[in-house]
């Protein structure tokens, strides 16, 4: 089965071959390495940039408005930040020109903590990525989402972000999660699509047949149902908040867990539906607390459900601070973990009206 | 005033043919009279913040007359900044729209009253959406050339900015994409210099001795042009551009052009009078060459002052955008670039 990377890599193998990719680039993106973390081993239009973030920006909305469909990856968001004023006007080509012009250009970026990537390697990028409007952005939690979320970003008209959680790029999908046409054999999958060490110059991935699979920008997954309480979540956190609704569940509690996966368009039909029957929400990032893409959510559920609600709305970030420290301690304080998360959960449970 | 920095020979000296002339100054007269219409809306409150290009028509107007307008790469792209009225003007556009985006109506055809004047966006023409900042464009050039130069054939990158704006990042990330070994790129990169960044002189940003230089360390072939004179201007760019579109390289070229109404609303939009009129200078050749009389000049003006003048009278009266459309066109359904 697939880890997210390699999942990626089918995704992006797939978009070139059947939906007409022209280009996927950026730093350490093209042979021999194929990426920072291999997600892009292998593929036929990758190439290596300068290391130039702007640059790479900018040649995706130039290639964008030339037409051609084209994945830019900026290494890790944190290097991102230097090319927010292109990425806005990349939000803007159709709104700008009133819908004369569209801009499809996808921009892939790793996010957010769990390597020790220290003070800029760890940086999360939900609040700064739904400040930007006219984008729509992705972030998946699994392999299976990944390559569905990942092609429905390509073929879309509009500017769209993928977000990858650097902490899952190895995770695998559950059993019944595949993704189609995989094979089951993790090894026999490898052997098929991962460059071999040393010398790579005349090896060639042999591509599993996959599918096409869209899995829709705006739509929300359930990844467990419960009547006790609500938990939203996205990337790195969403399988932490599962996991401990999987012990909650031993103390009686039933938690909903909901994979927000696409930050905008947002499902909010989905989430309020489930706040309207369990009455409680807790909604976990690991962005910086202020100014989170959180606190949204929670404004719109204060607004809209206040006297729904059976206990205070609650949401769990990262610690307002200017980076994340490299020691273990540092990072694992800085950022939600399985326990903060878990306490959270139950705590809000237990919030006597 | 012509400086060759690499092996690109210089333009013949004999003059544009005289319909070509006669074309290049109408088209400028236009292009001023535009201006001014626009300046005086501003000024009357009933138009929005100014910015323009009056003082580059010598430069602007042969540029607009030798690109090749279409959609798609086969064409060429077209990243301008704001001072490029004169160039949409040469290009075929109707000036009557730029009063329309002027005034903020609905029926401005570039951004429905969204944004400035002169910030055009125009798909059939490759026309990429102008912005107010002044350096972006050289950055998105890069990935339309990158189409381009895979796409073959003769279409060409033209990316325009100013001085003032090769300070900023994108300028040197433009040399850079453009001329690396592995791919180089069929960019004309034009700066307009007219020696000001909003009020910051030439001697507070530029210790080079001209922004051509710049290109020397890339290997890119450059140039530095009187962009007062219509014709060395048309020769110029006739002659960058094929070798742009032949060789699919990159080319500079710094046109010198004066300011004639400052930096735009900001600071003041009043004419200035210490810096040559490419205009005037133009005029005085043709009715040396005798292809027009002083008289039959200062009637074409006056034919056009009042024609946008009435434009402007009529376009009062136009609606304006509702508020109720504010969230149009934020995402599109169709993939209108690719073609659908």
């Amino acid at each position: 089965m697939a880890n997210m990377v390699q999942a990626i890599r089918m995704a992006l193998h797939v978009a070139e071959e059947r939906h007409g990719v022209t280009d996927i680039f950026g730093e350490d993106v093209g042979p021999p390495l194929g990426g920072a973390f291999t997600a892009t081993q292998g593929l036929k239009t990758a190439w290596n940039s300068p290391l130039d973030e702007r640059g790479i920006v900018g040649a995706s909305i130039g290639l964008g408005l030339a037409g051609c469909r084209n994945v830019a990856e900026i290494q890790f968001c944190d290097y991102a930040y230097n090319t927010i004023d292109l990425l806005k006007l990349a939000g803007m080509q159709s709104w700008a020109s009133n819908g004369e012009f569209n801009c499809p250009m996808t921009l892939m970026t790793p996010v957010g903590s769990g390597i020790r990537g220290a003070l800029y390697h760890s940086h999360s990028f939900d609040a700064t990525a739904t400040h930007i409007p006219g984008f729509k952005i992705a972030i998946p939690s699994t392999p299976r989402e990944a390559y569905g979320l990942l092609l429905s970003c390509i073929v879309d008209p509009n500017p769209s972000m993928f977000l990858v959680p650097k902490a899952l790029m190895r995770v695998r999908n559950l059993p019944g999660e595949e993704i189609p046409g995989e094979p089951g054999d993790d090894k026999a999958l490898s052997k098929m699509i991962d460059a071999p060490l040393g010398d790579r110059s005349k090896w060639k991935p042999k591509w599993p047949d996959t599918p096409d699979l869209f899995i829709a920008l705006g739509e929300a997954r359930t990844v467990r149902q419960g009547r006790d309480l609500t938990v939203v979540s996205y990337g790195r956190t969403l399988p932490l908040c599962a996991k401990a609704a999987e012990t909650l569940a031993g103390e009686g509690i039933e938690a909903e867990v909901i994979d927000l996966r696409s930050l905008y368009p947002i499902d909010w039909p989905r989430v309020k539906e489930s706040i309207h029957r369990t009455g409680r929400v807790l909604f976990v990032n690991e962005d910086t607390e202020v100014t989170n893409f959180g606190e949204h959510l929670l404004r719109r559920t204060v607004e809209e459900m206040f006297y729904e609600l059976i206990a205070p709305p609650r949401l769990l970030a990262g610690a307002f601070i200017p980076g994340i420290g490299q020691a273990d301690p540092l990072e694992l304080a800085s950022v939600p973990q399985l326990p903060s998360i878990t306490d959270a959960m139950r705590q809000l449970a237990r919030v006597e009206p | 005033m012509s400086t060759t920095l690499r092996t690109v020979p210089s333009p013949t000296d004999a003059e544009l043919p005289k319909e070509m002339q006669l074309k290049i100054h109408r088209l400028m007269v236009q292009g001023r009279a535009l201006e001014e219409r626009l300046i005086a809306m501003y000024k009357q409150g009933d138009g929005y913040f100014w910015i323009g290009g009056p003082g580059e028509e010598a430069f602007n107007v042969p540029l607009g007359l030798l690109i090749r307008k279409g959609q798609g790469p086969q064409f060429d792209y077209c990243h301008f900044h704001y001072r490029q009225s004169a160039t949409m003007l040469a290009m075929g556009a109707d000036p009557v729209d730029s009063i329309r985006q002027m005034k903020g109506v609905a029926s401005d055809p570039y951004t429905g009253g969204r944004n400035f004047g002169n910030h055009y966006a125009k798909r059939a023409w490759n026309v990429c959406p102008v912005t107010s900042v002044i350096e972006v464009q050289y950055s998105f050039a890069i990935g339309t050339a990158i189409a381009q130069k895979r796409q073959g054939g003769q279409g060409i990158t033209v990316v325009t900015g100013g001085d003032a704006g090769t300070a900023e990042g994108d300028f040197a990330s433009c040399l850079v994409w453009a001329s690396r070994p592995a791919l180089e790129l069929p960019i004309l990169i034009i700066v307009g210099n007219n020696k000001w960044g909003i009020s910051t002189n030439w001697e507070g940003q530029h210790g080079e001795n001209r922004i051509s230089e710049r290109a020397k360390a890339f290997g890119i072939e450059a140039k530095t042009i009187d962009g007062n004179d219509p014709e060395t201007a048309y020769k110029e760019l006739a002659q960058a551009m094929e070798y742009v579109r032949t060789k699919r390289k990159p080319f500079m070229l710094e046109a010198m052009v004066s300011r004639l109404y400052g930096h735009s609303s900001a600071s003041g939009a009043n004419a200035v009078v210490d810096e040559a009129d490419c205009l005037k200078g133009f005029e005085a050749r043709l009715e040396k060459r005798g292809y027009l009389t002083r008289k039959q000049m200062d009637e074409m003006k006056a034919q056009y002052q009042a024609e946008f003048l009435e434009a402007h009278k009529r376009i009062r009266k136009e609606p304006m955008p509702s508020g109720s459309t504010i969230y149009d066109h934020i995402f599109q359904e169709k993939d209108l670039v690719r073609g659908e």
